[in-house]
C-alpha cells in the first residue's frame, strides 16, 4: 500500500515537470497577445500591415512593420545565399563521398561553429567582416545587412549540413545500387538519385535554417545597424525585428506606454513567422521518416 | 575525352569542392580566433579579470561579468537539470500514447524552436513584471533554465531511449517496482548521455545575451551579488543569505556586447579579450561533451 502510494506520488510529480512545458508555451502566447491587444487598440492592424514607416521613438510616429520585415528578410536571404550552397554540397560530400573515419572528425568540428556565441559573431562581423569587404566594395555603411547575413549563414551551415547529411543517410542503399547497376557514376547517384530522394528533409533543414536566421538576434544587433530601412540593399544599414526588440530593451521606455508594448507586437510578429516555419519543417521531416523507417 | 573519363573528372571535381564547402565554416573560425587574439590578447591579465568595468578602457574588467555568470549559470542549472531529467524520464518511461502525450510533445518540440529573444520578452512579462523579481539573478537564472528545458529534455529522452529494453525486463522480474527499475538501472546507465546534453545546454545558455538584454538586465554593473557565505567573528561565525539572488547582475555576453557597440577603439581590444574568457568556456565545455559523447558510446 504504501509502496503504491509512494510510486504514485513520483508519477504524478513527473507528470508536473512535463506540465510545465505546456505551462511555459501558454504563458509565451498568453504574455504576448495581451500586450498586443493594448497596442491594437490604438493602432490599427491596417497601419500596422501597411504603412512603411517605422517610428515609434519620433515625435512623428508611424508603426508600420514593414520596415523592421524587410530588415529581417533582408539578412535571412544573404545568410540563406550562404548557408544552403555550403551546406548541401557539404552534406552530399558527407554522405556520399566521405569515408566514416573523416566524418567522424569532421561532424564534431562543425558542430563548433553552432557552439560559437552570437554576440561573438557579433562582433567578427562587425570589426572583421565589414572592414575587410569595404575594400572590395567601397559605398559599404559601417552597418549593413551583408556582413551579418553572411557571418550568419557561416553559423547556420551545420545545421543545414547535420540535418540534411541524417536525410540522404536514410536513403535505403538498394537506391543506389540499383543506378550503380545501370552504370552510373558517383556523382550521378549523389544527385539525381539520393538529392531527390532526400527532398523533403532538405527542404525541412533548409526552413528550420530560415527560422533559425529569422530567430537570430544579437548577430545583427550588433551588425546591421538600427535604422528601420524598406530597403533591399544589403549595404546599408537595416534593422530587424529581433534587433529593434534589443535596441528597446536596452534604453529606458516606462512600462504601459505605447512605445513599451511594440516590443510585445514586435514578439508576436516573430513568434508567428517562425512558429509556422516551425510547422512546415516538423511535418516535412516526419514524411521522410515515414518513407523509409 | 569520352563521357566516362570526363563523369570521372566532373567526380573528382566534385570531391573537391566538397572538402572546401565543409572546410569553409572551419577557415572563417579560424579566422575569427585569429581576430579575436590579435586584438585583445594584450588585454588579456590579472588586473582584467578582477577590475569592474570602466568609462576608461585600459583600466575596464570582467569582474562584474563573470561573476554574475556564474550566478545565473548556477540557478539556471539548479532549476533546468532536475526538471528536465523528470520531464524527460515521464515521457519516456511512463507516459501513455494518448493525447495528452501528444500535446506535451508537440509543445516541447515548438519551444525547442523558438527564438532566444523571446524568452527574454517571456521573462520580462512573467518573473520581472509578474513576480516582481525586477532585473535579479533569479529572474535570468529562471528565464535561461526555461529557455535550455527543451534541450535538456530531449536529450534526457535519447539518452534513455539508447538504454535496452533487457535491462528494465531483468529488474521487474526481480520484483523491482516502476521507479526501482528507472532510478536505480535505468538512470545511472543513461547518466553518461545525459550529462553530455546537459554540457551542450548550459554552454549554449553561457553564450545567450538576448533574453537577458530583454529582461532588462544592466550594462554597467560595478559591484557584485551580495555574497550566499559570509563569515564574522560573533556567533555563529557563518552566515548565509540568498538576498544575492535579488541583486542586479550582468554577464560575460553582455559586457561584451557592451563594449562591441562604443565607437572608442579601447574598448573594442576589451571585448575581444571578453571573447577569448568566453570562448575559452564555451570550447571547453563543447569538448568536453564531444569526448563524454565518444566514451559513453557504449554497445550493449
Amino acid at each position: 500500500m504504501n509502496r503504491q502510494f509512494k510510486e504514485a506520488v513520483i508519477e504524478r510529480l513527473l507528470l508536473c515537470s512535463s506540465l510545465l512545458s505546456v505551462f511555459t508555451t501558454a504563458a509565451i502566447i498568453f504574455i504576448l497577445l495581451s500586450e498586443s491587444l493594448g497596442f491594437f487598440k490604438e493602432v490599427s492592424i491596417v497601419d500596422f500591415l501597411t504603412d512603411t514607416q517605422w517610428t515609434p521613438l519620433f515625435t512623428q510616429k508611424h508603426y508600420g512593420i514593414l520596415p523592421l520585415l524587410c530588415g529581417t528578410l533582408l539578412t535571412t536571404l544573404v545568410a540563406l545565399l550562404v548557408a544552403v550552397p555550403l551546406g548541401l554540397v557539404s552534406a552530399v560530400y558527407l554522405s556520399e563521398y566521405a569515408t566514416g573515419r573523416v566524418r567522424n572528425y569532421i561532424k564534431p568540428l562543425m558542430e563548433v561553429l553552432a557552439a560559437v556565441p552570437t554576440v561573438v559573431y557579433g562582433y567578427f562581423a562587425l570589426l572583421f567582416v565589414t572592414p575587410l569587404l569595404k575594400k572590395f566594395i567601397p559605398g559599404l555603411s559601417g552597418f549593413n545587412a551583408l556582413s551579418a547575413g553572411f557571418v550568419m549563414g557561416v553559423m547556420i551551415i551545420p545545421l543545414v549540413s547535420s540535418l540534411s547529411e541524417d536525410a540522404m543517410h536514410a536513403v535505403p542503399m538498394g537506391l543506389r545500387e540499383g543506378a550503380y547497376a545501370l552504370g552510373s557514376h558517383k556523382i550521378q547517384v549523389a544527385f539525381r538519385i539520393v538529392f531527390p530522394a532526400a527532398l523533403s528533409g532538405i527542404t525541412a533543414a533548409t526552413i528550420l535554417a530560415v527560422s533559425r536566421a529569422i530567430g537570430e538576434t544579437m548577430i545583427v544587433a550588433i551588425a546591421a545597424g538600427q535604422q528601420p530601412n524598406l530597403t533591399f540593399n544589403p549595404l546599408v544599414p537595416v534593422e530587424t525585428i529581433t534587433a529593434y526588440i534589443v535596441q528597446i530593451s536596452l534604453g529606458d521606455t516606462p512600462h504601459g506606454t505605447l512605445e513599451y508594448s511594440t516590443i510585445f507586437v514586435c514578439g508576436l510578429t516573430l513568434f508567428l513567422l517562425t512558429f509556422v516555419l516551425n510547422v512546415v519543417s516538423f511535418k516535412l521531416k516526419r514524411r521522410f521518416q515515414e518513407i523509409y523507417e | 575525352m569520352n563521357k566516362a573519363q570526363l563523369d570521372k573528372q566532373v567526380d573528382k571535381l566534385f570531391k573537391f569542392i566538397g572538402i572546401a564547402s565543409t572546410l569553409f565554416g572551419l577557415i572563417v573560425l579560424v579566422a575569427l580566433v585569429f581576430d579575436v587574439f590579435t586584438d585583445g590578447f594584450k588585454r588579456l591579465n590579472w588586473d582584467f579579470l578582477v577590475s569592474f568595468p570602466s568609462r576608461k578602457p585600459e583600466k575596464a574588467g570582467i569582474l562584474s561579468a563573470w561573476v554574475g555568470t556564474i550566478w545565473v549559470m548556477l540557478t539556471t542549472a539548479v532549476l533546468a537539470i532536475p526538471l528536465g531529467i523528470a520531464s524527460g524520464i515521464h515521457l519516456e518511461e511512463y507516459a501513455k500514447r494518448n493525447r495528452l502525450t501528444d500535446f506535451i510533445e508537440i509543445n516541447i518540440a515548438n519551444l525547442a524552436g523558438v527564438p532566444s529573444v523571446i524568452y527574454g520578452i517571456l521573462g520580462l512579462g512573467l518573473f520581472v513584471r509578474w513576480l516582481n523579481l525586477d532585473r535579479s539573478v533569479l529572474a535570468g537564472g529562471l528565464t535561461l533554465a526555461l529557455l535550455i528545458l527543451p534541450t535538456v529534455i530531449l536529450s534526457t529522452r535519447e539518452a534513455l531511449r539508447a538504454v535496452p529494453f533487457s535491462i528494465r525486463e531483468a529488474a521487474f522480474a526481480l520484483g523491482a517496482t516502476k521507479w526501482q527499475v528507472v532510478s536505480q538501472q535505468v538512470l545511472p546507465a543513461a547518466l553518461g548521455n545525459i550529462l553530455t546534453g546537459i554540457i551542450l545546454a548550459m554552454s549554449r545558455a553561457i553564450g545567450e545575451t538576448a533574453p537577458l538584454i530583454t529582461i532588462g538586465a544592466l550594462t554597467y554593473i560595478p559591484f557584485l551579488p551580495e555574497s550566499p557565505v559570509s563569515f564574522s567573528n560573533q556567533f555563529p561565525f557563518l552566515q548565509v543569505s540568498s538576498k544575492g539572488f535579488l541583486d542586479a547582475f550582468t554577464v560575460l555576453p553582455i559586457q561584451i556586447f557592451n563594449w562591441v557597440s562604443r565607437p572608442q577603439k579601447g574598448f573594442a581590444s576589451c571585448a575581444a579579450a571578453g571573447i577569448i574568457v568566453l570562448l575559452a568556456i564555451t570550447l571547453f565545455m563543447n569538448g568536453l561533451a564531444i569526448y563524454l559523447r565518444q566514451k559513453h558510446q557504449k554497445r550493449w
